[in-house]
């Protein structure tokens, strides 16, 4: 029997991927801003990539200001409210809080931002105009964290902004790559719908830019591109039998998940490929679609595992078991997947080595690889002169402007992949870049 | 175990826990209930002349999360009829023969006082509390505070009851006055017993910010009201505090003011009250807190051996001092335990802002350090530290030496004059009024203004 059952109702649904920071009542956001302690140069502020001046947002909250509080956090960070739920706080913000310190629960800062933010996108405060038009045009390429917040910023500078996203909503990752139960489709979108709404840029959907020709018309329209364009699709690992069906990406199935919710099928039996945060969400994921058997396979030991204690013990409490230092060697089966061929590996001088003869297969009917995923390298090749690093990253100076001038970036296809909060703050500089670069 | 009994001017009672006069000892009902549930004693809600209450009578002072850290009323004296009130009197003293039951009364003509003093007494209540304290309602009409403010005419009334009265009379004081001791002295010169204080403070309790008036809000109005719970317990403390230094008022004290545990019970006690009133705490959580009352006292006459509350009533007062007779040669600075700091640094900021600049902040770690040289010992620092015992406040001084203003005085050397070289803070060292410029700039960039790398 597995631990859910599978979720057949949008309630069912809900109820197995119930929200891990769900929404605060203003009577507990009353009692939480209540504890904290206004520290001085606060380290939960220097632990946020974005600088949200928390100990002023929840001093606000505290005193009945919620909207100004929402100004604080919007100020700092467009995905205010996403980055409340999804963030990894306990290793950001909340993990600096002082109170850890003390063996006290530190703050709930993450519900707390989205308490204040939440009422404000509900109630849509208006807490942002559109600058003065200064006449020039940017085009923003890809509708996710980076993208909108790039957006936002240069709306409130005056530019005039056109998104274009490949696919049918906006947030990015937000929308389609993290846990249902970190934020829903619902709460992502709306934010989104409150940012579109008092910065007013355009975005059009299902408008992919995918080669030269597309390039060089927004190259002609446009005095300047920001790629928001994150990373691509689950890197192939190039065993035998990995095209068989059900042996799916870690980041195609997650967004399979996200927009079918409870019609997505899922095996019974799972293997996941990996050790990252991503491996932990799809194998929490498999469990609470109704999968009787997790197993997560990592080539290395557990300590190596990239992803955060919290993640893996949150999969572990879904009924993830983990099987440590084997390697694929082949996926196995007819047309479907029905197994996969490991072998045991040890680690030598920090590299992985196969033990010759231990050899062994591992029955299952879905293996979800969670292996990283592809630079989008093909389409940044047709933009002249921009330069891409060692590891397919688009190099770019402190301001966010690559090598060819006319174009800047942040988010995941600069930093190799990285945090929503990473890519909201990182695309407000570079979004300053833009002004700084097209005010000469 | 140690006896918790008290004999306050005569009326005796199982401990020294009294319900004060108002809405708890509105009832027989409510009385009994609170015997039942432990109490000593209670006030019954004032009996007098009679009124009409109006609709919102309370107002709560939140603070962060806590609700009803002070409170207000507007409601009057009793509004039943005096002849059910009397019976329920006599059926809970009926009832509960060893219990305090109080009459708290307000009337104006010396007749009505005579008359309403011996129908109490009739009905068997143990003793008298004349109402001269209720600062809202009753004043206008020349009742309550409006008397407790006059001492003559607290005197003359005090006078009028005690020709009648066959039990012991306390007169409860308004602290709505510039000198609590001059009623208390009153008081004694007509004859009264005891006294018992406080009353509630005249208060508005807060404004509504989107309906511009003060609550409790009637019909978009509002009056000031009478102030009381926790809040108001430091000024209480210190009015009987002055009642029971007073070589003129030497009247058992019925301690009244913020008393919702045991410790501000016994506060009120070592400070010279031998009963204790209790309020606001009842009708915030219900009788039921005589429970922690009880055994919290009981455990602190445990530790400390006292047998009965006669072996620590006014224990403390012999330290209350003036300000002339403190010990100027005590020296205190502050010492941080950085195994216990968490790092929040209030305490520098705390100092630097609201105190004398002598706390530092160190590179490589968030505890901050003691600049001894400039610590004035203000305490500032460990009282906002938010976890115990983190910063202590270390005596410096050798203990030998003793000398207060009033020595100095005798002795002719105070400052007298401006600029005195023997002005106490002539060579503490105050940084240059222009250092302040750009302080608070160092501090992590929060948000937008990191972006723009500017503050």
């Amino acid at each position: 029997m597995a631990e859910f059952s599978t979720p057949t109702t949008a309630q069912e649904f809900a109820q197995n991927f119930a929200q891990l920071k769900p929404n605060m009542s203003r009577t507990e956001a009353l009692y939480e801003s209540s504890r904290c302690l206004f520290c001085f140069d606060a380290p939960c502020i220097t632990a946020c990539p974005s600088g949200i001046d928390i100990p002023q947002f929840i001093r606000q909250i505290n005193s009945g200001n919620v909207t100004g509080s929402a100004r604080t956090i919007y100020e700092a960070n467009y995905f205010g409210n996403a980055c409340g739920k999804v963030c990894p706080t306990e290793v950001l913000c909340e993990g600096s809080c002082v109170y850890n310190l003390q063996d006290v629960k530190p703050i709930e800062i993450g519900r707390l931002q989205s308490y204040a933010t939440t009422q404000a996108i509900t109630e849509n405060k208006k807490l942002f105009t559109p600058g003065p038009a200064n006449g020039k045009r940017v085009a923003v390429i890809g509708a996710g964290p980076a993208g909108i917040s790039a957006a936002c910023e240069l709306r409130a500078l005056g530019y005039e902004v056109t998104v274009f996203e490949a696919k049918a909503q906006p947030s990015g990752l937000t929308v389609y790559g993290v846990a249902p139960y970190k934020i829903t489709n619902e709460e992502a979108l709306a934010e989104m719908t409150y940012l579109q709404g008092q910065f007013g840029y355009e975005v059009r959907y299902h408008a992919p830019i995918t080669g030269r020709a597309d390039l060089a018309a927004l190259e002609a329209e446009y005095d300047a591109i920001f790629l928001g364009i994150g990373l691509g699709k689950t890197t192939q690992l190039g065993l035998p039998g990995e095209e068989k069906i059900n042996c799916v990406g870690a980041v195609e199935f997650i967004e399979e998940l996200r927009q079918r919710q409870q019609q997505m099928q899922v095996g019974r039996t799972v293997i996941v490929f990996g050790g990252g945060n991503t491996a932990m969400d799809a194998a929490s994921e498999a469990a609470r679609l109704g999968a009787e058997s997790v197993v997560l396979a990592y080539r290395r030991g557990k300590e190596e595992m990239g992803a955060y204690d919290f993640e893996y013990e949150l999969a572990k409490a879904v009924g993830m078991k983990g099987l440590f230092n084997v390697a694929p060697l082949e996926i196995v089966g007819d047309d479907y997947v029905a197994g996969v061929r490991f072998i045991r590996t040890v680690i030598e001088d920090g590299r992985v080595r196969e033990v010759p003869g231990s050899e062994f297969v591992q029955a299952c009917d879905m293996v979800i690889k969670a292996t990283g995923q592809a630079k989008q390298t093909h389409f940044l090749h047709h933009i002249p002169g921009l330069e891409l690093d060692g590891r397919g990253r688009i190099v770019a100076d402190a301001a966010g402007q690559t090598t060819n001038p006319q174009y800047f970036t942040s988010g995941d296809a600069r930093n190799g992949g990285a945090e929503v909060v990473n890519a909201a703050a990182e695309a407000k500089v570079a979004a300053r870049g833009i002004h700084a670069f097209l005010s000469k | 175990m140690p006896d918790l009994s008290i004999n306050f001017a005569g009326i005796t009672s199982p401990n020294p826990f009294w319900l004060a006069s108002a809405p708890p000892t509105n009832s027989g009902y409510q009385v009994m209930k609170a015997f039942d549930a432990g109490w000593g004693g209670a006030v019954w809600k004032t009996l007098g002349v009679p009124v009409i209450n109006v609709s919102s009578r309370y107002g709560g002072v939140s603070y962060r999360d806590k609700r009803l850290v002070g409170f207000n009323n507007i409601e009057l004296i009793s509004d039943r009829p005096l002849t059910d009130n009397l019976r329920e009197i006599s059926e809970v003293k009926k009832r509960f023969p060893d219990h305090a039951v109080i009459a708290s009364l307000m009337v104006q003509s010396r007749q009505e006082w005579h008359d309403i003093v011996r129908q109490s007494q009739d009905a068997g209540a143990d003793g008298f509390e004349l109402n001269f304290g209720c600062p809202h309602g009753m004043c206008e009409r020349g009742m309550g505070s409006a008397v407790g403010q006059e001492p003559n005419v607290l005197q003359m009334i005090v006078e009028w009851v005690m020709e009648v009265a066959q039990k012991p009379v306390i007169v409860k004081l308004t602290p709505n006055i510039s000198d609590i001791t001059e009623p208390a002295q009153a008081a004694r010169r007509g004859g009264a017993d005891a006294i018992s204080l406080i009353n509630t403070i005249q208060s508005i309790v807060g404004v509504d910010l989107d309906r511009f008036a003060p609550y409790p809000i009637v019909d978009g109005q509002g009056t000031n009201g009478g102030y009381c719970g926790p809040a108001v317990k430091p000024i209480a403390l210190n009015m009987v505090k002055n009642c029971a230094q007073h070589p003129d008022v030497r009247l058992p004290i019925s301690g009244i003011g913020g008393i919702e545990n045991w410790r501000d019970a016994v506060e009120h006690i070592l400070l010279g009250a031998s009963s204790v009133q209790v309020c606001t705490a009842a009708m915030h959580f219900g009788f039921g807190i005589i429970r922690e009352l009880v055994s919290g006292l009981e455990q602190y006459m445990v530790e400390k051996n006292f047998n009965t509350i006669y072996d620590f009533v006014g224990k403390a007062l012999p330290n209350v001092r003036h300000w002339e007779d403190l010990n100027m040669k005590y020296q205190v600075k502050a010492h941080i335990h950085e195994e216990k700091c968490i790092g929040c640094q209030l305490c520098y900021t705390a100092c630097e802002d609201g105190a004398h600049q002598a706390i530092r902040l160190q590179a490589g770690t968030r505890t901050p350090a003691i600049i001894e040289e400039n610590c004035v010992g203000c305490n500032l620092c460990s009282l906002v530290c938010p976890v115990d015992d983190c910063i202590t406040m270390d005596r410096h001084d050798d203990g030998t030496q003793h000398l207060t203003w009033k020595e100095r005085t005798t002795a002719n050397t105070i400052p007298t004059e401006f600029n005195d070289e023997k002005a106490g803070g002539r060579h503490h060292w105050v940084p240059e009024p222009a250092a302040a410029l750009g302080k608070e700039r160092h501090k992590t960039l929060p948000g937008k203004a990191r972006a723009l790398g500017i503050l």
